[in-house]
């Protein structure tokens, strides 16, 4: 057990790139099989991610060098900089890392039925498991390069299956299309800001180019170029306008993998502003940049979510608002990162608020998702004006769209209650207008779901839905987990909060943490 | 309009193509000692097997050249790659356990300027071989569905 | 002054890149539009490893006693390539598609997503 234990940062991310590479060799011979071969492979990558998040939680960060000596040798005789790949994963890594995880697991499961009359089904688990290999290179690793390599890797994955169902109608390759577009802008400006790292400190590793910074101009032009392609990667406005085309195009079990892939973009955003650049940058410049963003996203989500009638359409405009929320906390937590009382009092705050909301955001929009897809599955429609009276019908897909609905408007015994409310308090103590603000944009959010749990389920019983019976078993499973952890978060945030998310915004805020464990206490 | 190009190009092309795979096939096995590698030789290959198509056309190559074969041939190339990575996990992944250890590719690395051997590199040229292959089907795939593709569509545009 | 041309030519790249993905109608040329910024950054990171009065970093049958310039920003620049003919096929094959079923090219027609 030991030694899976060390090696576990390669394992978590190589099992699924094995298991894509023999996903067509294995749908060659057994077609029915491949599902559920899909399945044990990611439950497999969920309990070793488990194992890890165990050990780091309680020894502190983990380093994996790849192809060295020994796994944790970053330094060999002789040498002064660490010279080969390393993955360091501290505390948010891993807080994402079992987003991804849980996330991509139910994904599978959930497509053991959905997908099933599809053709060409091997394609899909190989891009799938390519899809989180590609987030957990993401979130894992310790090297701005091999950053890059790991987001073109999944963009290409995900554009992929966004246009997957393109056999009967045009419009998934051109949602496709333009997220194509979106993402190589980005990587490749993310490629270039790489270059201009490489060009003056002639390292590559995170943790080596933070000790050695001076911030220059071509640091500045740095900065501003990875700020903003990875807000624009992570959907926020004004770049978010390929948002509702990608997640409503995609089949429903993609659309939350790929919410899950878009807060891997903002993740490496906190960790290339926090980690990176520390105070050394103009904090409350660039902390009311990013908080700016977030009241946008907020706002303009939320509007013009009010008026859509494609169900999945307006809940893409909802993940674009609850980004905001993300945006806005981790922005106070920058703004006051300079300024020690304040971030004592309420900047740690405002941070552990904004990370907890990444989590419970991935969890009750997945089920909101899911539930979206199970109402295609069996109608066959995605709008709202055509269905009606699905309560009647289908008793588990009410209950579960009521709890994610429930957590998306912040009503107290769910998570998004938890969550909101930490942004609440510590940001009216910053500034009591973007409160109010937020505030105001959650009461939008439950008209809005009231709406859509009115035109969809509420109602006699339609006549060409009277045949219309519950989904398959393990579409009800995926969707069961979901809100169990949902409750689960809700009646017991604190444990939660003191124990996962806690560890995660404290490795974010200590640079000297972060570089110590790479360059041994230099 | 006729598919197949005319008799002086479709003679070239035979005597031809063979000199092409075998130079991307030196490109590829020479990857630790001169400029080239996995990616390179496989795209040079892949280029001789898009000569071929554009001479002779989708219905003349029908026979002899699928999309199964390549299919396989792909998912060979990179069950190898990770497979080799994954031996490595006694130390770390990745790990070069055949360098310097006198077995298959296994002599010690010559360092400064040196004349080049090839028995030299662990499993670098095994990484290289896999690679290879893996880019040439992977591109022969690509160029087979987009020329098949492009038919369907020059038939849909003259009906 | 002469040793920042290749700089000035990875500005003439991405800048030809980003006006072609601004301005240009036809979606095959918003793919060459792409290429182009690809090509640009990938220049730019060969440039930087340049070293004046170096050779290149082999050592088969390298001159004697010479310097070499830096290998690393090369096998960047290659694993970019790579990446890039990834997109590109991608991107064709999905241009493809989108004239299969659309039976037009041009952004203005391609617009059944709105709102």
């Amino acid at each position: 057990m030991s030694n899976i234990l060390t090696h576990s940062p390669a394992l978590v991310m190589a099992l699924p790139l094995l298991a894509a590479f023999l996903t067509p060799v294995v749908g060659r011979f057994n077609r029915k099989v491949l599902g559920w071969f899909v399945s044990i492979v990611l439950g497999l990558t969920l309990f070793i991610t488990l194992l890890m998040a165990t050990q780091i939680l309680t020894n502190g960060p983990m380093i994996y060098v790849f192809g060295g000596s020994e796994a944790g040798l970053t330094l060999p005789s002789g040498y002064s900089v660490p010279i080969r790949i390393i993955f360091h994963i501290d505390g948010m890594g891993i807080f994402m890392g079992l987003i991804t995880a849980v996330v991509s697991f139910l994904a599978a499961i959930y497509s053991l039925s959905f997908m099933q009359k599809h053709s060409g089904l091997e394609k899909y688990y190989a891009l799938l498991l390519l899809l989180a290999t590609g987030m957990f290179g993401m979130e894992f690793t310790g090297d701005i390069f091999n950053f890059f390599v790991f987001l073109e890797i999944a963009s290409i994955a995900s554009v992929a299956l966004i246009a997957f169902r393109s056999n009967l109608s045009g419009e998934p390759a051109e949602a496709g299309f333009k997220y194509m577009v979106v993402s190589s802008i980005s990587a490749l400006m993310v490629l270039f800001a790489v270059g201009l790292f490489y060009g003056q400190y002639d390292v590559l590793n995170m943790a080596t180019i933070a000790s050695v910074m001076q911030f220059t101009q071509l640091d500045k032009i740095a900065l501003i170029l990875l700020l903003t392609v990875l807000a624009m990667k992570a959907g926020s406005v004004p770049m978010h306008m390929w948002t509702p085309d990608a997640y409503s195009e995609a089949p429903a079990a993609i659309t939350m993998v790929l919410v899950a892939a878009s807060q891997a973009s903002l993740y490496a955003l906190f960790r290339i502003s926090f980690s990176l650049y520390n105070i050394s940058l103009n904090t409350i410049t660039v902390g009311w940049i990013i908080i700016i963003l977030g009241i946008l996203s907020m706002f303009i989500g939320v509007t013009m979510a009010i008026i859509q009638k494609d169900i999945k359409r307006l809940m893409a405009y909802h993940a674009i608002s609850q980004t905001g929320y993300m945006l806005l906390g981790v922005g106070v937590g920058l703004a006051v990162l300079a300024n020690p009382v304040a971030l004592e009092s309420f900047g740690i705050k405002a941070m552990e608020g904004g990370i907890f909301h990444i989590m419970n955001h991935a969890m009750y929009k997945g089920l909101l998702f899911l539930t979206a897809g199970a109402l295609f599955y069996r109608t066959g429609t995605r709008d709202l004006n055509k269905m009606g009276g699905l309560a009647n019908n289908m008793f588990y897909t009410t209950v579960f769209f009521i709890i994610g609905a429930a957590a998306i408007a912040g009503i107290p015994p769910f998570n998004g209650f938890a969550s909101k409310l930490i942004i609440y308090e510590s940001v009216y103590q910053f500034n009591p207008l973007l409160s109010i603000i937020a505030m105001l944009v959650s009461i939008l959010t439950l008209a809005s779901f009231v709406k859509v749990f009115h035109s969809a389920f509420l109602g006699p019983q339609l006549e060409q839905y009277k045949k219309v019976q519950e989904v398959p078993k393990s579409m009800v499973f995926a969707m069961a987990a979901l809100a169990c952890i949902i409750v689960l978060f809700g009646l017991f945030p604190d444990v939660i909060v003191k124990n996962l998310v806690h560890p995660a915004v404290m490795s974010l805020i200590n640079q000297t943490n972060y570089t110590a464990t790479i360059l041994g206490g230099i | 309009m006729k598919e197949e190009m005319s008799r002086i190009v479709r003679t070239i092309t035979t005597l031809i193509y063979g000199f092409i795979i075998v130079f991307g096939f030196y490109v590829i096995v020479h990857g630790h000692l001169t400029p080239g590698g996995g990616f390179q030789g496989g795209a040079i290959v892949a280029s001789a097997f898009a000569l071929l198509v554009v001479t002779f056309g989708n219905q003349g190559i029908k026979g002899f050249l699928q999309k199964d074969i390549f299919s396989l041939i792909e998912s060979t190339g990179l069950v190898l790659f990770i497979v080799f990575a994954f031996f490595g996990l006694g130390v770390t992944f990745f790990y070069n356990i055949m360098a310097n250890s006198g077995g298959l590719f296994g002599n010690s690395a010559i360092i400064g300027v040196n004349p080049g051997d090839l028995n030299t590199g662990g499993t670098i040229p095994i990484m290289n071989i896999a690679v290879g292959l893996e880019v040439f089907a992977a591109l022969g795939v690509i160029i087979l569905t987009m020329s098949a593709g492009s038919e369907i569509t020059r038939k849909k545009e003259n009906s | 002054m002469i040793g920042n041309f290749p700089y000035i030519a990875v500005a003439i790249l991405i800048g030809l890149g980003i006006y072609t993905l601004i301005f240009k109608k036809n979606l095959i040329k918003i793919a060459i539009g792409i290429t182009l910024i690809e090509n640009g950054a990938n220049l730019f990171l060969i440039t930087l490893g340049y070293r004046k009065e170096s050779v290149a970093p082999i050592y088969t049958q390298a001159p004697e006693g010479m310097n070499m310039v830096l290998p690393t920003p090369q096998a960047l620049t290659l694993t970019s390539i790579v990446i890039g003919v990834a997109t590109t096929a991608l991107i064709l094959s999905i241009a493809m598609i989108i004239y299969n079923k659309y039976g037009t090219l041009n952004t203005d027609e391609v617009r059944r997503l709105k709102e």
